[in-house]
């Protein structure tokens, strides 16, 4: 088994073989329900497209936060354990650690997010749902997912504890989901820069409409990469510290 | 099996570890033996390829650390201070994560991990959680990860730390035993675990090496040329007397003395032995035993450590 797979296994046991794992995926779909209920269902009446919208807009921002707390052990709980010599003092590289711990959070987020389809099911009691809208949708929500669970890998691997990790990790995501606001206030060329980095506002109202751009897949993806990367460099830094 | 040469390595300003010249032979149990913050750690931690140095030249196996630190991981285990455990899981799954991480192929990695247990006598605890075990097995356990892909060198950072007098000498058999199949590099600021289980030792004191060789070797650079340990039936003046008039004996001490039977230590070479003999017992003096009189490893170690530091500007 490569080595990416094996530290991808072993994460992810560890999030079921604990509570924390629980704990969070059930703070998450409780969350989800509820925003579900208030912003979605119980809204008063709305067209079924409407209120498959507004669910992916309540689970990119569930997912978002789930995000802090799922990835914030991935390193930083090695680190603090004293567990990760084990892993940089065994025949693999920096990048095989860094991809197998972001996989496994990722595997871990997308069980939860699979959990969630019981709630656009049940737009079909009373509506039509298009399969269409919901495979973008979910699509644009594991994408921002991979971004996040990225930037929280890049947080855990600079942080000396989870505490630090998801502060770290929750200021990266604040940032770049207020990056429209910031756009508001510049001028270009850096009002185009703030506005293409927006996680939420520029790239992710097309997923929740049922449309697929090749621009905003590339956006996610692009930001993965780069936050993986960093996590990366970081490891590599440590052996020189 | 190990050559290192110049190896530095400073955090910040401060110099860990400064121009450390040493080589290991295969097959050698080798401790390395210094105070808190000598620089053992960080040593190890480079050799365990866990950091990189500053400076200087590292081969494991002939393989240069810095080169090829991936072929290097392949022929070491290495255990940290803190043995890297995972709570959530049980001793035999952990172990096999461990092997699988090491390099070795799925379909043998269970018989990697039974003989693992069966070197560290770990077996009984395979199926036990490792949040549940006493700290004797969980260092146990840290050494059976350390062996689990059979390196060539193993690297333990203070293996028999924190463990009771027992586990103390649990912890030496099973080093002991992993003596010829592994070569060993072994940490400790426990001075006589470090006499009793290694073949060499290496003495790092603020970052350098200060001595080196067997606690026989370092006990007779350090007397001068050595002690011996004499007891008689007489009282100690007139031994002491009759002693000094051999020619080599030089300061003679009582050790202790009781119901007309007195063990002194005298400063000289242990090859003086028969002379010494010979001159008591023409001179009426009964010699119940005598001995090699080597510093202990206790005293050997301060007076290294002390002298090193009283001869550096603080």
């Amino acid at each position: 088994m490569s080595a990416v797979l094996l530290i991808a296994r072993r994460e992810l046991g560890g999030y079921f073989r604990t509570m924390t794992g629980y704990i969070i995926a059930a703070i998450m779909l409780l969350a989800d329900g509820i925003g579900f209920q208030l912003f979605g269902l119980g809204a008063g009446e709305m067209y079924s497209a409407d209120v498959v919208s507004q669910f992916f807009w309540v689970l990119f921002g569930i997912n978002a936060i789930g995000s802090i707390f799922i990835s914030m052990r991935l390193i930083a709980e090695e680190r603090t354990a004293g567990t990760l010599p084990l892993i940089v003092s065994s025949p693999i590289h920096d990048w095989e650690l860094v991809v197998g711990k972001y996989l496994s959070a990722l595997a871990f987020l997308a069980i939860v997010t699979l959990v969630t389809l019981y709630m656009p099911a049940m737009i079909l009691v009373n509506g039509k749902v298009s399969f269409g809208h919901l495979a973008a949708g979910y699509l644009g929500v594991m994408l921002a997912g991979s971004a996040a669970i990225a930037i929280g890998t890049f947080g855990s691997a600079l942080a000396r504890s989870q505490v630090l990790a998801a502060i770290f990790t929750a200021i990266m995501l604040l940032v770049l989901v207020l990056a429209h606001l910031f756009a508001r206030i510049t001028d270009r060329p850096l009002k185009d820069m703030f506005m293409a980095l927006a996680l939420y506002a520029r790239h992710f109202p097309p997923f929740q409409a049922g449309a697929i751009h090749l621009r905003d897949v590339v956006y996610y993806v692009a930001l993965t990469y780069v936050a993986l990367f960093a996590a990366v460099r970081v490891m590599e830094a440590r052996r020189w510290k | 099996m190990i050559e290192v040469k110049g190896l530095t390595k400073y955090y910040g300003e401060l110099a860990a570890i400064h121009d450390l010249d040493f080589s290991i032979e295969r097959g050698e149990v080798i401790g390395f033996l210094g105070l808190n913050g000598a620089g053992k750690t960080t040593a190890l931690k480079i050799l365990g390829c866990v950091l990189l140095p500053t400076a200087g030249d590292v081969k494991v196996d002939g393989i240069d650390i810095a080169r090829d630190p991936h072929e290097v991981r392949r022929r070491i285990g290495y255990l940290p201070d803190t043995p890297p455990l995972y709570n959530d899981m049980t001793v035999g799954r952990y172990l096999k994560f461990a092997a699988e991480l090491r390099g070795v192929p799925s379909s043998e990695a269970d018989k990697a991990v039974a003989d693992a247990e069966e070197k560290t006598a770990t077996r009984e605890v395979h199926e036990q959680p490792i949040f549940s075990l006493s700290h004797g097995y969980r260092q146990r356990v840290g050494v059976a990860q350390a062996l689990v892909h059979r390196p060539k060198l193993l690297i333990l950072d203070e293996p028999t730390s924190g463990l009771d007098p027992v586990q103390i000498v649990e912890m030496r058999a099973t080093i002991r035993a992993l003596r010829g199949e592994h070569t060993v590099l072994l940490s400790s600021h426990i001075l006589s675990e470090i006499s009793q289980t290694c073949d060499r030792l290496l003495v790092i004191q603020r970052g350098e090496i200060v001595a080196q060789g067997s606690e026989q070797d370092l006990a007779t650079k350090l007397g001068g040329g050595g002690t011996i340990e004499v007891e008689v039936a007489a009282p100690s003046a007139r031994a002491i007397e009759v002693a000094r008039t051999v020619t080599g004996i030089g300061e003679c001490s009582v050790l202790h003395e009781t119901g007309g039977v007195a063990v002194l230590s005298l400063i000289g070479p242990p090859e003086l032995r028969p002379k010494v003999v010979r001159a008591l017992v023409q001179n009426g003096i009964d010699v119940l035993r005598i001995d090699r009189g080597a510093a202990r490893l206790e005293s050997i170690f301060l007076k290294l450590t002390q002298d090193k530091g009283n001869g550096r500007s603080q």
